[in-house]
């Protein structure tokens, strides 16, 4: 019963935002940066966690420890005058808000929820609605300190270790553990986003909205639901950090909780499309003007805690993409056809054009070009065929899809997807694996 | 920003067991008060974290000091110390323990001994240092983590129950002495709480996250209470528990 030991044995599951695939490893929590190197049984690979906001398996492994970061929450040093803020790896993004918003200040990129870890944005190389403007999360990365599993620690920035930093950023938590890190933070003056919507109908008038947009912030919701007259309609959505000094208070917690999990047959082809025309009309005229809080624009889903578990207990699989501009209309509609035509989509989906601010990552996701995400419902073989589907439209048209959303990508696709994968190995910590990886390198076969 | 406090926020503070997860979350928000810490802990890295943190979220000052509070011989000079470089203490908050290893301590005394020397004799030494100190001073406030395990014996853990109800008796006493000279002793109870000397246990609905506590910590602070059970509902679980009759609760599995 000593506080420090790692006697995991009774420990619970840890679980992605998709519930799948499932996998039982030993979570232990790491607390403080020294924490870290453990000493496992010879042959017990590792894994670093943050809040398990993937959706597919980066953030999962089979038998082995999951090292816990959310404990080391610890903000360790912030610089008004440049923004700069040096924190440990599991501070959340909600926690920086909650520090940064009151001193009038912002994150650099935001995904669609606040609740991710630092490490987990850094590892994902994750995006936001600004990419266009503003690139990936590691873009504003300063510097971060690497541990290997042998204890080896380093610091990485463009300039120290410059081979680490590329392989880190990106790199799905396998080059070791990160423990803490400096971001550059961007100042605000309120709390409130100027906000436009346009509502589109159809694929073209997306892509001429998006080539007219001058927002920071833009992002498209799309129908991938209706048929008809109704194909690929959807609301534009932009927004800029008001300029009208406003409101700097911290948020309010959420409230609401999404309490069991949905049965199977609550999201149907039916109950989606009610949803879709819902979310189509709520938006009364063909566009709306004001200001809006920046909570609903950016994370309109984190208002209800646990809402994955509306998908029932089978899950959800998440397909993002993103294809290069030349291939993009064509490609993008035979996906949305195929999608369609299945019936499986959920209400979430969400279609982007990426800048082409280059990543800093070696495996990072975003390339210019336009992305699509949507969420699919777990009906085995019927939801992975068409993962699939998609998969193979997306290697077709020169595309690649997204590891920190993915549960379904073959090796090959993968290997398709990254070339750059054998060059990334390389920098892969020896004693580090996730299921994720033995998938996409061919040592997990696929399910299903 | 913060709520406003009832009573003027401690704007002095001597924090001993500083890196404990509760003591941590408690010592954020006073940090964004804008209080000026001492911060007393055993591990040297640990500290300079805490230190860091507090200093980032609005922390005046921070100071750290190294020691083994189970050595109670240098806690008079620790304390002075302590005094002397805050310019004086608003408020002492002592949250260093141990859960132990309750089998070991059935079996071995030197075990059993170890608990009660950390939860309960070095805060009674402490405690008498300070409730002079604030005495002397008429003004202060002595606040110290308990456990609600120090209502019962339980079989499951009676050596650190007994060690945390020794703690409240303590506490009583000394509040009963030092309250009218204007001195505030606060009796801090937790249930259950996610923190490393949880990390073992299985969790489930009762289990609480260190920063909820310490909300309720800082209010029981700032309104001057004499036990605050955090999060507040278990003052009526252990209502129920306290009034199990013994004849039941021996048979019991708890
Ligand atoms: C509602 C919702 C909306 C989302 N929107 C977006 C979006 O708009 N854009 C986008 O890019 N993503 C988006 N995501 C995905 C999410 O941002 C990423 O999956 C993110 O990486 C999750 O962070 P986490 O802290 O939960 O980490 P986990 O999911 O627990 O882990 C992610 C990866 O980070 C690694 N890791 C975590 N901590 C460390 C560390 N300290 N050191 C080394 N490696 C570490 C893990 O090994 C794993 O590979 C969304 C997710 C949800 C649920
Ligand atoms: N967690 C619960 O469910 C719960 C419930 C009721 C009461 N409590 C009480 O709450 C208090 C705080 O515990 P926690 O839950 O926050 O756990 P924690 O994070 O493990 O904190 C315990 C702290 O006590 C320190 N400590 C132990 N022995 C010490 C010694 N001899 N000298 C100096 N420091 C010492 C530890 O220092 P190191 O960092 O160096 O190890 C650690 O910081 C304890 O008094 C505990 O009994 C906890």
């Amino acid at each position: 019963m000593g506080k420090s030991d790692s006697k995991t044995e009774q420990t619970p599951q840890f679980e992605s935002w998709g519930r799948y695939p499932q996998f039982h490893a030993d979570v232990v929590p790491l607390h403080w940066a020294t924490d870290f190197p453990l000493k496992p049984p010879p042959g017990t690979p590792q894994l670093p966690v943050g809040l398990g906001r993937s959706y597919g398996d980066v953030c999962l492994l089979e038998n082995g420890l999951l090292l816990q970061t959310a404990g080391m929450d610890r903000l360790l040093h912030f610089d008004p005058a440049t923004g700069m803020l040096r924190c440990e790896a599991g501070v959340s993004l909600q926690q920086i808000l909650d520090f940064a918003v009151p001193r009038g200040f912002f994150l650099p990129v935001t995904p669609g929820t606040k609740y991710v870890t630092v490490g987990g944005a850094i590892a994902n190389d994750i995006h936001g609605k600004n990419h266009h403007v503003a690139g990936t999360f590691g873009r504003h990365v300063l510097r971060f300190e690497l541990v290997r599993s042998d204890g080896t620690r380093f610091v990485c920035s463009p300039i120290e270790n410059p081979e680490w930093f590329a392989a880190t950023i990106g790199g799905m938590g396998l080059t070791g553990l990160m423990t803490w890190a400096e971001i550059h933070l961007r100042p605000i003056v309120s709390r409130r986003i100027d906000y436009r919507g346009d509502k589109f109908h159809g694929i073209d008038e997306f892509f001429a909205l998006s080539h007219a947009a001058s927002s920071e912030y833009s992002v498209a919701w799309i129908d991938c639901v209706s048929t008809g007259r109704n194909f690929a309609r959807g609301i534009f959505m932009q927004g800029d950090h008001s300029e009208t000094p406003g409101p700097l208070t911290r948020s309010k917690e959420p409230k609401l909780t999404f309490p069991f999990d949905l049965p199977a047959f609550a999201l149907n082809r039916f109950s989606m499309a009610a949803f879709n025309s819902l979310y189509f009309h709520k938006q009364l005229g063909q566009q709306k003007v004001g200001p809006v809080d920046y909570e609903p624009f950016f994370y309109p889903l984190d208002a209800v805690q646990h809402w994955n578990r509306m998908y029932g207990k089978h899950g959800l699989v998440q397909f993002q993409n993103v294809l290069p501009l030349e291939s993009g209309r064509e490609g993008m509609l035979e996906i949305l056809r195929a999608i369609t035509k299945s019936g499986l989509a959920s209400f979430l989906a969400v279609i982007k054009f990426f800048g082409d601010v280059p990543s800093v990552g070696t495996m990072s996701f975003p390339v210019p070009g336009v992305m699509l995400a949507l969420d699919f419902p777990i009906r085995r073989h019927v939801t992975f065929e068409l993962v699939d589907r998609l998969a193979r439209i997306t290697l077709e048209h020169g595309g690649r899809m997204y590891s920190a959303k993915d549960a379904r990508m073959t090796a090959a696709q993968f290997q398709a997807f990254y070339p750059q994968w054998r060059d990334f190995a390389r920098y892969v910590d020896p004693g580090f694996d996730s299921a994720f990886w033995q998938r996409v390198t061919g040592r997990r076969p696929l399910d299903g | 920003m913060a709520d406003q406090p009832a009573v003027a926020a401690p704007r002095r503070v001597l924090a001993l067991g500083a890196t404990s997860a509760i003591a941590e979350a408690t010592l954020r928000l006073l940090a964004e008060q804008h209080a000026a810490f001492f911060l007393v802990g055993r591990n040297t890295q640990r500290l300079a974290a805490v230190r860091n943190d507090l200093l980032t979220r609005g922390a005046t000052a921070a100071t750290t000091f190294t020691a083994d509070l189970d050595n109670t011989a240098a806690h008079p000079a620790m304390l002075a110390h302590a005094a002397t470089a805050l310019g004086g203490i608003d408020l002492a908050f002592l949250a260093h323990g141990v859960l132990g290893d309750q089998s070991e301590a059935e079996k071995n005394y030197a075990a059993a001994e170890a608990i009660l020397r950390t939860n309960f004799l070095s805060a009674v030494s402490l405690v008498t240092w300070l409730a002079s100190y604030f005495e002397s001073e008429r003004r202060g406030a002595i606040a110290v983590i308990s456990s609600v395990a120090g209502d019962r014996g339980r079989k499951s853990n009676y050596v650190y129950g007994a060690s945390k109800g020794g703690l409240d008796i303590f506490l009583d006493g000394v509040r009963n002495r030092i309250d009218r000279a204007g001195v505030h002793v606060l009796t801090i109870k937790p249930g259950f709480v996610a923190t490393p000397m949880t990390a073992h246990l299985p969790k489930n609905a009762l289990f609480a996250e260190p920063a909820r506590v310490a909300k309720h910590i800082v209010r029981a602070i700032e309104k001057r209470k004499d036990v605050a059970y955090v999060p507040p509902f278990w003052a009526l679980i252990m209502l129920v528990v306290r009034n199990i009759p013994r004849r039941i609760f021996k048979k019991m599995n708890m």
